[in-house]
């Protein structure tokens, strides 16, 4: 098992790598000139050539690409135009509220998900189970920045119950949780009905039932059981649509997180931000992966043997 | 006597000509069955119809500013009301139409095609080339689509035709999967290596013999992205860096009724039920799809 971890983390090296690579490449290319952006237009030329050497930026495309690796492995993934502070700190300042977030619209989503899922799988066809699946497909067909209005619209500006933005307070955070949650529960609830609905009909849930076990056992236990491997795959791939929607929630709830940070930094075309975001999005992005296989281990005994 | 022959000979072939109707009727004859996909199929057909059509169908022109009737709740004269220039919002809708569908196929061809072919040449050559790229589709799978979309857009600048390539990259990799997964299921097939015994090229084997047979998920897919891609293409326009104003697009829309939204409800609300709208029937019919391209599944 430790084995299986260190392999993955291994791995892990490459694959950051060529994101790095993907990004650092996009963002050179992209036209503007960084010390003209840093110095503002009406600077003197020979301030912007000055900027330009201090900076390296008419070294080679690799030798800029290795000193930003050699860098990143340090730490230090680069300044902000606007600001002039490390990234890295800017980032990390806003991450807390991204994370928060995330987890927050994950618990919303497992929450709804999969007691509806499982209630729609043991009653199939019932209206319960009608219902619940319209619902699911509205609710993936609903665009979250949508949502996120109209649940301001009725719940803010009507009902006057939750105010429309910021991040502190329980309170706050309601709207935003269920606007980021919404689409991945119906997901979770699809899969939930789907997964569960193929291990009811197994042999070993009959057995369970014919040697009397109570109903609420064979499902909880028995089926639920053996139904969470899918389940929790596609909750751990949520959690990285979640992280890269969490982008729009945070526009429209002003939450000042990575998402957002990232947004006015496109606009202020402050690109050493937005690349270390998209960067630590994605770092944040495989460590769940990661820890969603490993999860697999304890729900699942075989696959377990098999990491080794 | 020979000619009793002829006839039954005749009907025998009838007979196995039935039989072997194209599979791709009895898809249809499946999804015609299925009454939500076709419910789907039809707003879809109705949203093809408004793009389509849209000079003829919209009460009010693309950009006809009243400067005096800005504002207006939704009434007789303007069905979902007016926005701030007093443009009407239905117009509008209608004519966004023709954004939304556009950027939708457009982005799904470009993934489908860049994806599959990707997916196609992994699982057919195998071995380093598969590993090359299929190490690359992780690496933009590290990535959630729409930060990938967002930094494309970021690097090429906001606009229809980059968001359509920003958003058609962002989901090249589910291709590339979902192809190479059925290659590698066809490729040692017996009907691959009758090709193969014929003399047909690798090109020729994986497009005509390879393709065909692997398409069902991928109709599938590309159904469902296409929905995708609309929603990624609206989040994008919602956030600024999309299509651009004053185009009738509906994320950009939205955008623009957002700041209005405790005194006007209505500018925002109605581009976002139609993009709800869209992509429940997109839903609904690539769910119907599935069914009747893997009865399998349904059960």
């Amino acid at each position: 098992m430790h084995k299986y971890i260190l392999r993955r983390l291994l791995m892990l090296v490459p694959v950051m790598l060529g994101v790095t690579l993907i990004v650092f490449t996009m963002m050179h290319f992209t036209p503007g000139d960084p010390a003209k952006i840093m110095l503002g237009e009406s600077a003197p030329e020979a301030e912007v050539i000055k900027l330009r050497e201090e900076l390296g930026l008419d070294d080679p495309f690799l030798v800029q690409f290795g000193r930003y690796v050699f860098n990143a492995v340090q730490g230090d993934i680069g300044r902000s135009y606007t600001t002039n502070r490390p990234v890295a700190i800017e980032i990390m300042e806003r991450f807390p509220s991204t994370l928060k977030l995330a987890a927050l619209g994950v618990l919303v989503s497992v929450s709804l998900g999969i007691p509806t899922g499982i209630i729609s799988a043991t009653r199939q066809y019932s209206l319960f189970d009608n219902i619940a699946m319209v619902a699911a497909l509205l609710g993936v067909s609903m665009p979250n920045f949508w949502q996120g209005l109209m649940l301001i619209l009725f719940f803010s500006v009507q009902l006057k119950w939750f105010p429309s933005s910021g991040f502190s307070t329980p309170s706050q955070m309601v709207l935003p949780a269920l606007t980021l949650g919404t689409s991945s529960a119906a997901i979770i609830t699809r899969m939930t009905r789907s997964s569960m609905l193929e291990v009811i009909r197994q042999d070993y849930i009959r057995t369970a039932r014919a040697k009397g076990q109570a109903e609420s056992i064979v499902i909880n236990k028995h089926a639920l059981n053996n139904a969470l491997i899918p389940i929790i795959t596609v909750i751990g791939l949520q959690f990285g649509y979640l992280l890269g929607g969490a982008v729009l929630t945070e526009s429209i709830f002003s939450i000042p997180g990575v998402g957002r940070l990232m947004v006015e930094s496109i606009k202020a075309r402050n690109f050493p931000v937005v690349q270390g975001g998209v960067l630590f999005i994605a770092i944040t992005f495989s460590f769940v992966n990661l820890l969603v296989d490993i999860l697999y281990a304890f729900v699942d005994p075989r696959i377990k043997s098999q990491y080794k | 006597m020979s000619k009793i022959k002829t006839s039954n000979n005749q009907e025998e072939v009838k007979a196995v000509s039935k039989k072997k109707r194209s599979p791709w009727v009895e898809v249809w004859r499946r999804l015609r069955q299925n009454k939500s996909a076709m419910f789907g199929l039809a707003i879809i057909g109705l949203l093809v119809f408004c793009a389509i059509f849209a000079d003829l169908i919209a009460p009010y022109g693309i950009d006809d500013q009243d400067l005096r009737a800005r504002f207006i709740t939704p009434s007789r004269d303007y069905l979902f009301g007016t926005d701030n220039f007093g443009r009407d919002i239905l117009s509008r809708i209608i004519y966004g139409s023709r954004v939304s569908l556009q950027v939708g196929f457009i982005a799904v061809g470009i993934s489908a095609l860049t994806g599959g072919a990707l997916g196609a040449i992994a699982g057919f050559y195998g071995g380093r080339l598969d590993n090359v790229i299929m190490r690359f589709v992780d690496i933009l799978l590290a990535i959630p689509g729409i930060l990938l979309a967002i930094s494309i857009v970021s690097a090429l600048g906001p606009g229809l035709q980059n968001v359509m390539i920003a958003v058609g990259i962002g989901s090249i990799p589910s291709y590339a999967r979902i192809v190479r997964a059925s290659v590698l299921s066809l490729r040692d097939q017996e009907f691959v290596e009758a090709a193969k015994a014929v003399g047909a090229n690798d090109f020729r084997i994986i497009s005509k013999h390879i393709i065909p047979n692997s398409m069902a998920p991928i109709i599938v897919q590309a159904t469902l992205g296409v929905a995708g891609a609309i929603l990624s293409a609206a989040g994008l326009s919602f956030i600024g860096l999309g299509i651009q104003p004053p185009t009738p697009e509906w994320g950009s829309m939205l955008s623009s009724g957002r700041q209005y939204l405790r005194d006007y409800w209505h500018i925002a609300t109605f581009p976002g039920l139609a993009i709800m709208i869209t992509i429940f029937a997109l839903n609904l019919l690539g769910d119907g799809l599935r069914d009747a391209l893997d009865p399998r599944l349904k059960s």
